[in-house]
């Protein structure tokens, strides 16, 4: 097939159907990017818990609601669920000293094992919208995305408030400096496990949320959300320092953080209409979130690199 | 204010690397009183400061504060009854967060932090006083973040978020060490003036043997994780640097270490 002959099998018409519904997938997975943001930025700390809390979130959902519970209820209890991943994280690495990032990693791997028998020991649950008073569905998108919309705006709000707390505030101040934390008599440790708490909240909800979306909770359905999750962090922030070139208010940086999300999806979105191997996407997905990672690295070093230097000595003086 | 009873501290025992960096220390302090302590490198200034601020627990020996004993308490719940200024500029204040915002963190040293605001209206207009006698222009720059502020101006800040809620105990290891001179200078009187102003009970690090004698009540000086000389009152306000090298080598048995116990006037 030539180039001509593929461009013109490309359909306009069905990129634009098909764009509101990975926006209002997008948006779920903000949600998700909020809790990633709490843990990678304020925090500073890479939770890789997110990828057993995001399907622990969708099989409680799912099972609940199959169970009778109404949908806002199912989900609390999936957020309940997620803090209760975040404490085991948090306590892994605090009160035992593993590294945070391994911490996550076995939180992540036994959720796993807990995330089938939540699902009765099979590895995948449906739940129709038919049969079921669903929060959401990718039935009616519009619906599903305003819901999605509210909940992400709903959390933005939440997280701002808290944050200007003064726990909210001590936990910055943890992520920012321990040290100084610590001699202002901040219980860091504390604040690590409330934070990691908070961010696996979120991304049950996420997940929750999802599960109804797609009309089914999978004991896969988290797999390699923490990179989704770091995408849609670092392009939201790119776009809002490009936007707000002079640092933009927490509320707004969060926004952004959110926005990452539906980004990230309209350019899934983009790539899957362009017949694209749908097996590439996570290669393409973390090539990006590599490069964006690198980005000040990169800008610092155009400003000052060995290399730079030993050209300068090489040249003539003026 | 201040108590240390027979106190050890042993790094690394059992090691090739064991150090013994507090061997059977006593020091009171009473209140209002500022100390200053000197020693040589690995006397044990810091691990003395590090041990009453409770950065680890000690071997063995009491220490008290305000009459309190503390020796089971955490670093962050003795922070309720000190302020601290580290050697670092970078180490006191939260880069990522506004001045305001890291000096209402050090007005609730001690307290619960709930889900009240984290700096107030009120609290803004009393940091810009505060800000404004410092005389560094910083009162206007309260939203600006603590990373961008120079050495000199975050140690300044760190010193009013110590001195902020009147601590029981201030503790100064080395503060102005990483300071060009004339900064050091501009740091040092301010740690003179808050002292004064808020009758803190103070102990500070320095290995500059002149402003060792210029500031303070009383001066210690360190040796192998002992006080080997204790000057007070009108014995310190007499002294001179060449009667400390004299008292040290006497007390101490050899040459005061002058490799970093700068004598330089500046």
């Amino acid at each position: 097939m030539g180039f001509a002959e593929y461009l013109s099998s490309l359909d306009p018409q069905a990129l634009l159907q098909r764009l509101p519904g990975y926006a209002a997938q997008g948006v779920l997975w903000g949600v998700m990017a909020l809790g990633v943001y709490i843990t990678f930025r304020l925090l500073d700390l890479a939770d890789l818990t997110v990828d057993g809390t995001f399907a622990t979130g969708g099989a409680c959902t799912v099972m609940l609601i199959l169970a009778g519970w109404p949908a806002w209820a199912a989900l609390t209890a999936a957020v309940a669920a997620g803090l209760l991943a975040g404490l085991v994280t948090g306590l892994l690495h605090t009160r035992l000293g593993i590294p945070a990032i391994l911490a996550g990693i076995l939180t992540q791997f036994a959720l796993y094992s807990v995330n089938l028998r939540i699902m009765g020991m099979t590895a995948n649950k449906s739940v129709s919208v038919d049969q079921y008073p669903l929060l959401l569905s990718s039935r009616q998108i519009p619906r599903a995305a305003l819901i999605g919309v509210l909940l992400a705006a709903a959390l933005t709000a939440l997280l701002c408030w808290y944050f200007g707390t003064e726990q909210g505030s001590a936990l910055r101040a943890t992520g920012s400096n321990p040290a100084m934390s610590r001699a202002q008599g901040v219980n860091i440790d504390a604040m690590k496990v409330l934070g990691l708490m908070l961010s696996n909240g979120a991304v049950a909800l996420s997940g929750g949320l999802t599960a109804q979306y797609q009309g089914f909770a999978d004991v896969n359905m988290g797999r390699g959300a923490i990179v989704i999750g770091l995408a849609a962090v670092v392009i939201g922030e790119v776009l809002c320092a490009a936007l707000f070139r002079r640092g933009a208010p927490f509320a707004v940086r969060l926004l952004f953080v959110a926005a990452g999300g539906v980004a990230y999806y309209l350019v899934v979105g983009l790539v899957l209409w362009l017949r694209l191997n749908t097996n590439d996407l996570k290669l393409f997905t973390a090539v990006i979130v590599a490069l964006f990672l690198a980005v000040p690295q990169l800008q610092a070093r155009r400003k000052s690199s060995f290399r730079a230097a030993d050209r300068k000595e090489a040249q003539p003086r003026a | 204010m201040l108590e240390l009873c027979d106190v050890y501290k042993t790094f690394h025992p059992g090691t090739v690397n064991e150090k013994k960096a507090l061997c059977g220390l006593n020091l009171r302090l009473g209140p209002g009183e500022f100390v200053t302590v000197i020693g040589g490198n690995g006397a044990g200034k810091s691990t003395l400061l590090n041990a009453v601020a409770g950065v680890w627990p000690v071997d063995a020996g009491r220490v008290r504060i305000g009459g309190r004993d503390v020796t089971g308490l955490p670093e962050y719940r003795r922070a309720a009854f000190i302020g601290r200024v580290f050697q670092d500029p970078m180490l006191g204040t939260a880069p990522d967060m506004q001045i305001g915002e890291n000096l209402a963190l050090a007005a609730r040293r001690g307290q619960k932090r709930g889900l009240r605001r984290g700096l107030t209206r009120a609290e803004r207009g009393e940091y810009r006083d505060r800000l404004a006698a410092l005389g560094l222009g910083l009162e206007d720059r309260m939203t600006v973040r603590a990373g961008l502020l120079s050495g000199g101006q975050r140690q300044a800040l760190t010193l009013l978020m110590a001195a902020l809620r009147k601590p029981e105990l201030l503790l100064l290891d080395e503060h102005t060490a990483a300071l060009d001179p004339r900064t050091a200078a501009v740091v040092l009187a301010l740690t003179d003036r808050l002292i004064a102003e808020n009758g803190l009970t103070a102990l500070m690090i320095t290995h500059n043997l002149r402003d060792a004698i210029a500031h303070g009540t009383r001066l210690i000086m360190m040796q192998e994780g002992r006080i080997i000389l204790d000057l007070a009152g009108e014995e310190k306000r007499r002294l001179t640097a060449d009667d400390l090298l004299r008292r040290f080598s006497a007390a101490a048995g050899e040459p005061f270490d002058s490799d970093r116990a700068l004598l330089a006037d500046d």
